[in-house]
């Protein structure tokens, strides 16, 4: 697929988010719209998955350990083909297999269940390490946040996947420079970032993560890289591509209205 | 079984020469520690198996994270680290990593109790069992000596699902002969009576095997219980025990709070209230000292579970 293609399914993704937190009349549409581009370029060109075979053992491995945003990976999902689009309206409702977070046990496609921060990482580290425990060639793919990288344990796994040499695990910091109360830098200072992370003994791309060229560029990068894993800094947009929502933290985790969704749909279509 | 203790090996060697027995058996168990496998033992399996043993620091939350990870590629991680620090360090990660998606991961929680002695408080696992117990979906099981814990390691890693092990720093005494059977869930009577059940586990089943050797020459005619599975408790095992003996006392190393009491008192209390005694730490942190010094204070001896037999066999 083509950059052009990957934008349109961005756009269907963000559309998704949209009416399906407007609908549940909860969630967190700010952080799932910053995550959408990334998770568009894993999904649709670079990850090796089979929808149709979501236990393939042979299968990349994507986590969302900032969970929260997990309305753009439902989306993701679906139209990629592993549930029909239509069950996304029932997000968050009773009984339905698509949580406020997510889990794995309740829905295919989904490989660990997060929302407690911090711990999708090492989730995936450890699935980096079976992969390499038994030579078998899939990636591993782990997006956490900004806000997220407060949390110790991300350091703890910096740490033991740099010393085992995890080269087949990539983490993407969706770097929205906002969370729950505020911007990032007013709460706890995350920079800088990319001294942090080569200290830790990573391989670091810095990049706007908005910029599929950037996105595909940095993941092969990372796929290139031996001998040690690759954390993709991706600069992002908290409400990315609607405008009343962009750099708005109130978007966090409030849903849209009816009336902010409709506005919303319309600037998403042009 | 005896009246007078005849002391065999830690538990805690018993579960590292057991992992070797099955790193053998098993490609798939892999093992993790937290820098103290010199101490949980799981040191005998990384000497055997360098490429299977994960050691990731002193981090607990990403060890049990880390070993989550493995679990879904068909790995059967083993984690150790001290009772203390495995629970409460990583207990959010045993929540969400493990707990909530119903994990194939084993936990092994050494160093379990006030029995560490010198060590002090800080290293004491004196909650262990009341958090393990707290997860959904997790058997939580306390061995007795080195026979019991080679048979609870062995079906932990048969079965489907996340389990925690306490085991102990000091030698154990020793309770079972070798070709006992063990089930998860189905406890072990291992000393028949009728005035009064005594159901206790880890360290505590020796203590209550002698309290019962003290009663008996008073006349007191003492059932003695071996809890080792905590969760899920062998409910029919309790109840059958409250209707025969019509009282109970329960002795357990650690806070009276959510563990083999509580556990214990639940069910008696919905299927058959019988008077009951708890042996156990009463809301207090422990101190360094020999072993047999912290029983005596924090009321963990056979002479301790005496006197709550007498107490609880009063109000019968």
């Amino acid at each position: 697929m083509d950059i052009e293609g990957l934008k349109e399914i961005a756009r269907t993704i963000r559309r998704d988010i949209i009416t399906m937190t407007a609908e549940a009349n909860s969630g967190h549409p700010g952080g799932s719209l910053s995550a959408a581009d990334v998770i568009t370029a894993l999904y649709f060109k670079v990850m090796r998955h089979d929808p149709k075979n979501p236990n393939w053992p042979e299968r990349d491995r994507f986590i969302l350990s900032k969970g929260h945003a997990v309305p753009a990976l439902y989306s993701a999902l679906a139209r990629s083909g592993y549930f029909p689009p239509e069950q996304l309206l029932s997000l968050r409702r009773f009984g339905s297999p698509l949580q406020g977070h997510p889990e794995m046990r309740r829905l295919s496609g989904i490989e660990a269940s997060t929302g407690s921060l911090g711990q999708g990482l090492s989730i995936g580290a450890g699935m980096a390490l079976g992969g390499k425990l038994d030579n078998k060639g899939y990636r591993v793919y782990v997006m956490i946040g900004d806000g997220e990288s407060e949390e110790g344990q991300i350091w703890e796994v910096a740490m033991s996947s740099a010393y085992y040499k995890l080269d087949n695990l990539t983490a993407i910091v969706d770097y929205n420079s906002q969370q729950l109360d505020g911007w990032v830098r007013e709460i706890m200072e995350l920079e800088p970032v990319v001294d942090k992370w080569k200290a830790f003994g990573w391989h670091v791309v810095d990049i706007n993560g908005h910029d599929f060229y950037q996105i595909l560029k940095a993941l092969d990068e990372a796929k290139a890289t031996k001998g040690r894993p690759t954390v993709v800094i991706a600069r992002t947009v908290k409400g990315k591509g609607v405008s009343f929502m962009e750099n708005n933290v109130e978007f966090h985790g409030m849903a849209p209205t009816k009336e902010q969704k409709e506005l919303a749909l319309k600037e998403l279509r042009s | 079984m005896s009246c007078k203790r005849v002391y065999g090996m830690a538990t805690r060697d018993a579960y590292g020469k057991t992992l070797v027995e099955l790193g053998k058996e098993n490609p798939d168990i892999v093992v993790l520690d937290a820098d103290l496998s010199k101490s949980t033992k799981s040191i005998l399996f990384a000497k055997e198996f360098k490429e299977r043993f994960f050691n990731m620091g002193i981090a607990e939350a990403n060890m049990v994270s880390t070993a989550a990870g493995l679990a879904t590629c068909g790995k059967i991680p083993f984690a150790s680290s001290f009772a203390s620090f495995l629970m409460c360090k990583g207990f959010d990660q045993l929540r969400m990593s493990v707990a909530n998606p119903h994990i194939n991961a084993k936990f092994i929680g050494s160093h379990g109790g006030i029995s560490i002695g010198e060590d002090g408080a800080s290293q004491m696992g004196v909650e262990d069992i009341a958090l393990a117990c707290s997860l959904p979906g997790f058997v939580v099981m306390i061995p007795a000596d080195e026979i019991a814990t080679r048979a609870l390691v062995r079906l932990a890693a048969e079965h489907i699902g996340p389990v925690y092990i306490r085991t102990g720093r000091p030698k154990a005494p020793i309770i079972y002969q070798p070709g006992i059977q063990f089930e998860i869930g189905k406890a072990n009577i291992l000393r028949e009576g009728i005035d009064v059940t005594v159901i206790a586990n880890g360290l505590l089943v020796q203590e209550a095997i002698e309290a019962a050797c003290l009663c008996s020459e008073r006349g007191i005619d003492v059932r003695v219980i071996d809890m080792h599975t905590v969760k899920p408790i062998d409910v029919s095992a309790i109840v059958q025990s409250a209707q025969t003996t019509g009282a109970i006392v329960t002795a357990e190393e650690h806070l009276l709070s959510g563990g083999l009491g509580a556990a214990v008192a639940q069910v008696a209390g919905e299927h058959c209230p019988v008077p009951m005694g708890f042996i156990g730490l009463k809301d207090t942190y422990a101190e360094s000292g020999l072993p047999e010094e912290l029983f005596k204070k924090y009321g963990l001896t056979a002479e301790h579970i005496v006197v709550e037999i007498e107490r609880v066999i009063k109000k019968k």
